[in-house]
């Protein structure tokens, strides 16, 4: 008998419209190893939860959902960060492709085990990366982590020459400004097969979730970003 | 004919046979929306007059009354909005929003209507209609047994139509416009020569129906010839197509005041009118788009009388102008042409509005652009519904229609015996309470055992449920068939009868309201431990679960189940009754608004319900159940059975919000495409969709004033939100919102 490779799971969002192409099953994953000042889903931060499931599960519970997903739709895994429990992804992943549903994961390129790095990237059809700084300094602040292993997974990225959809949250008195977003626009140039940029606007709705859960939030004095304002960024950055 | 020059096909000149005369001449129409025009200055005029009108009648609730005369075919002097921006032309009375006093139904219920807004009937014509003339209500109450009296008192059976017009009745008002009356006079008397065989009552019966008929096209022409227009004659152009068709409809909502009075699938047929004036270049796109646009509005301006009360069962003045859009001719063709575009195109061009309620007939093989034009106009209106046409057609064929919100007949060869709905809930609660209403504390169905013990046992409680539901579906099934035995007799609607075919089958449309309540409950009782209070009479008041139990809503198999087995259980017993005029009979999960009163007037339930707590819309699951997201909570709904089992419909209200449902508008478009093909290729029936924010309602809650024309879809119909009472408003709010986490 096969034994299948369990894993935690924060939830199963049955109808993802945003979070990749067409329908999706989006998998929230549990634990993640960075704390992002605007992170608005803190309750994914620890690595286990109280829902423990197999990817046999998982993935019977996306194929439910066929009718919906084969019409260019299909699975992401977000979390939390997925690549945080990288080998019960990858097989995922794996069974995901055998049965043909298109896997995209949602990631901040950390996390990981190195060694299934490869592989993982591999049967990913698509990779929605959330680039949180783009410097050394900045990053810290913004993640509490150094930047060494979102390089290094950006390197990998380059040379599977996966399919992209950068991500980037914008925050106000931190990257809402012109410059940064000229610099975005160089950094991002290496990236060869991007097929969508979007700036989000932060928001303060993750708020109240911090309280339930006795965390300080670290950005009590700092507003929802005004959505109009991260439009013209957003085209300033598509031009 | 000289008015079918240039048509092809002969059957349908043989015979009364609109499907072979749409199947021959019709256009398949696959292109984008890019020819559609906008209002013609016209229907401006027009609609400017309407909408000065509307406003007027949303302060009082009735714009006017017209308290000497009384309903019929030809009782009214003809009627204008605006004469000469009008072309088409017909009103219920001789002016716009005018009400009808249509007593046939019920004395009673006229009296109520017309004190409620202050006014009377002319005291003679009063007196001598309640001397001379024994109505509908009064045969029906006649007749009832006591179990049935009991029943309604207790509202285990409710809204039942024995007191106003049953409705539902499609005629074929197309017949008028492609054979003129003239004909269908003549095929009627062939008919009524036929029936000779005079030992049975339903042949005299049908005999006198038949004359019936007659009579009823006879003074559809005098009718018509009082706006100038001779429909003795088939129809000669677009124009008169739309028009005489239009007058079919008119006659039969002047004569009757049916619940639901459906105009059935008009847009191919017209749309052969209109390509053949354009061909003939005596038509313009702008003018095809300036017909159905009025005629549109005219669909808009028809109203029946109605009691406050009634209006709590079916907010907002619903008289379910159903028409129906779209659908495919076979495994290849769509019905889809420019006209089923142009009939969508009237929201842009005058406006959101709750009728008539629009309904596509979606195919996963219709045209994408249609689909796509379908979607958009959907998200920008909130007015449209979405049933199955793949699931419909190899039952009804392809030239059905829907009836009221979600019920599908064979136009011209089928019609429905409304039968409302019985308060499924109760069944339950009856079983936990010997057969006792948990409210009123009166027996209503007797032989129930009293259970015992402080938890409920599931094998217990299912004995006594069955035998509950087995009598409670006896008295149903009695009430319906002294209601539409009477109807016939004192309330027949000889004017819609006409445009069908004599020899009809019967469709008798029984309805379940609060499936996801019940469903939770058996679900609580067999996983959560449900421990029971009573109160001093001994009836259950409160139930106390002591374990997490799954809810009908997450794509969970273990109680989706326990749903279809619940419908299938009511289907056969059902099946086992005589029905009047041999009935078959339907069943439907459809609430209308009525699940607010429903929730009203019952107890707690074992599912944690408390008392008095609304129902969900139609087969929805409980509002805040459906927690695995909207896939998960729409695949629970599908497992419905609809074919051989709820073929009267399967009603489904979804929410979402604009963002959840794509970035922009042409993502939001194509993932309403998905949702749509995806939900009715796993073989589900009925979807009333709303793209709207829970705040924007919320504003509309608090400053009506905002929102005039604010249309939201409720169970099977659209509604304007000001016109919904505040728990409905409250309810339609609490509903499940999709959005993105």
């Amino acid at each position: 008998m096969n034994k299948f490779k369990s894993g935690y799971i924060h939830s199963i969002e049955t109808m993802g419209l945003v979070d990749g192409p067409g329908i999706r099953v989006v998998v929230f994953m549990q634990g993640c190893p960075l704390r992002c000042l605007f992170c608005h889903n803190p309750e994914t931060w620890n690595k286990q939860s109280d829902m423990k499931m197999t990817s046999k599960e998982i993935v019977d519970e996306v194929r439910k959902y066929r009718p919906y997903i084969e019409m260019g739709g299909g699975v992401t895994f977000s979390g939390g960060e997925p690549l945080f429990q990288s080998e019960f992804l990858l097989e995922m992943l794996q069974m995901c492709r055998k049965a043909g549903i298109h896997t995209c994961i949602d990631t901040s390129g950390t996390g990981y085990s190195k060694e299934y790095l490869d592989e993982i990237l591999k049967y990913t059809d698509l990779v929605i990366l959330d680039i949180k700084a783009i410097e050394e300094e900045s990053y810290k602040n913004m993640t509490g982590k150094e930047m060494d292993e979102f390089n290094y997974f950006v390197d990998k990225l380059l040379k599977n020459n996966n399919k992209l959809w950068l991500r980037q949250v914008i925050v106000p008195n931190i990257n809402d400004t012109k410059e940064y977003i000229l610099k975005l626009k160089k950094y991002i140039k290496k990236f060869k097969k991007v097929e969508k940029i979007e700036l989000l606007p932060y928001h303060t709705m993750g708020k109240e979730k911090y309280e339930k859960l006795n965390l300080k939030y670290r950005l009590l004095e700092t507003p929802d970003m005004d959505k109009e304002e991260c439009k013209k960024l957003q085209e300033l950055l598509n031009k | 004919m000289n008015e079918w020059v240039g048509f092809k096909g002969t059957k349908w000149q043989k015979n009364i046979d609109v499907q072979n005369f749409i199947e021959s001449n019709y256009k398949e129409y696959l292109e984008d929306d890019k020819f559609l025009t906008g209002i013609s200055s016209k229907t401006y005029k027009v609609w400017n007059k309407c909408k000065k009108l509307l406003a007027k009648e949303a302060i009082s609730g009735v714009l006017d009354v017209e308290t000497f005369i009384m309903s019929g075919i030809d009782n009214f002097e003809p009627g204008y909005i605006d004469r000469k921006n009008e072309v088409i032309v017909g009103l219920q009375t001789d002016e716009p929003l005018k009400r009808i006093v249509n007593p046939y139904g019920g004395y009673r219920m006229v009296k109520k209507s017309l004190e409620a807004y202050g006014y009377h009937l002319d005291k003679e014509l009063e007196q001598n209609f309640k001397e001379f003339r024994k109505t509908h209500n009064d045969g029906v109450f006649d007749a009832y047994t006591d179990e049935i009296k009991k029943a309604r008192h207790n509202h285990l059976i409710t809204g039942l139509p024995d007191a106003y017009g049953r409705g539902r009745i499609i005629g074929d008002y197309r017949r008028l416009a492609l054979y003129g009356a003239d004909y269908l006079i003549d095929q009627k008397k062939q008919d009524l020569h036929s029936l000779t065989d005079i030992s049975d009552a339903s042949i005299i019966q049908l005999r006198e129906d038949v004359k019936e008929q007659i009579k009823a096209l006879e003074l559809i022409k005098k009718m018509c010839l009082r706006y100038g227009f001779d429909v003795s004659r088939p129809a000669s152009n677009a124009k008169e197509a739309i028009q005489w068709t239009y007058f079919a409809y008119l006659a039969a909502v002047k004569q009757n005041n049916g619940a639901a009075t459906s105009i059935g699938r008009n847009t191919t047929f017209f749309d052969i009118y209109i390509e053949r004036d354009i061909e003939k270049g005596i038509l313009t796109e702008e003018q095809a788009q300036e017909l159905i646009d009025q005629f549109v509005i005219k669909l808009r301006l028809v109203r029946h009388l109605r009691t406050p009360e009634y209006n709590e069962l079916f907010a907002g003045d619903p008289t379910w102008v159903t028409e129906s859009i779209g659908g495919m001719l076979d495994n290849e063709k769509s019905l889809v042409t420019k006209t089923s575009y142009r009939i969508l195109n009237s929201l842009n061009n005058i406006g959101e509005s709750a009728e008539p309620n629009l309904t596509v007939l979606w195919s996963k093989k219709l045209p994408e652009n249609f689909k796509k034009f379908a979607s958009k106009m959907s998200i920008k209106t909130h007015t449209l519904q979405f049933e199955n046409d793949d699931l419909m057609s190899p039952i009804y064929g392809n030239d059905y229609a829907i009836s009221c919100c979600v019920s599908a007949l064979k136009l011209g060869h089928q019609t429905q015996f409304f039968g409302a709905r019985i308060n499924f809930v109760k069944v339950l609660l009856y079983a936990l309470n010997g057969g006792r209403d948990e409210i009123t504390g009166d027996l209503v169905i007797d032989g129930i055992d009293e259970l015992q013990g402080e938890y409920l046992d599931i094998d217990e409680v299912l004995k006594q449920f069955d035998k509950v539901l087995k009598k409670t579906v006896k008295i149903y099934v009695d009430a319906l068939n002294i209601i539409h035995y009477m109807h016939d007799k004192y309330a027949y609607e000889s004017s819609q009868m006409a445009f069908l075919n004599t020899n009809l089958e019967y469709l008798m449309a029984f309805g379940l309201a609060g499936i996801s309540i019940v469903t939770d409950s058996f679900s609580a009782m067999q996983y959560g431990h449900v421990r029971v209070k009573r109160d001093e009479r001994g009836l259950t008041n409160a139930f106390d679960i002591e374990f997490d139990f799954p809810r009908y809503g997450n794509n969970d198999d273990k109680v989706d189940a326990v749903a279809k087995n619940l419908v299938k259980r009511v289907y056969r017993e059902l099946k086992k009754l005589p029905l009047y005029k041999n009935a078959v009979p339907t069943l439907s999960l459809l609430t209308i608004t009525s699940n607010v009163v429903y929730g009203k007037h019952t107890g707690a339930t074992p599912d944690g319900r408390k008392s008095g707590v609304p129902f969900s819309p139609g087969a929805n699951p409980t509002q805040g159940a459906d927690k695995n997201g909207a896939l998960a909570s729409l695949s629970s709904v599908a497992k419905i059975p609809y074919k051989d089992c709820c073929q009267d419909g399967v009603s489904n209200t979804f929410s979402i919000i604009p963002s959840a449902l794509g970035s922009d508008e042409e993502s939001r478009i194509d993932n309403l495409v998905k949702i749509l093909d995806g939900y009715f290729n796993s073989g589900a029936h009925h979807l009333n969709v709303n793209v709207l924010d829970k705040e924007l309602l919320i504003d509309a809650m608090n400053n009506p004033n905002k929102y005039p024309n604010l249309t939201i879809r409720v169970s099977g119909y659209a509604v304007n939100f000001n016109k919904l009472t505040q728990e409905q408003k409250e309810e339609v709010i609490s509903r499940t919102f999709h959005e993105q986490v």
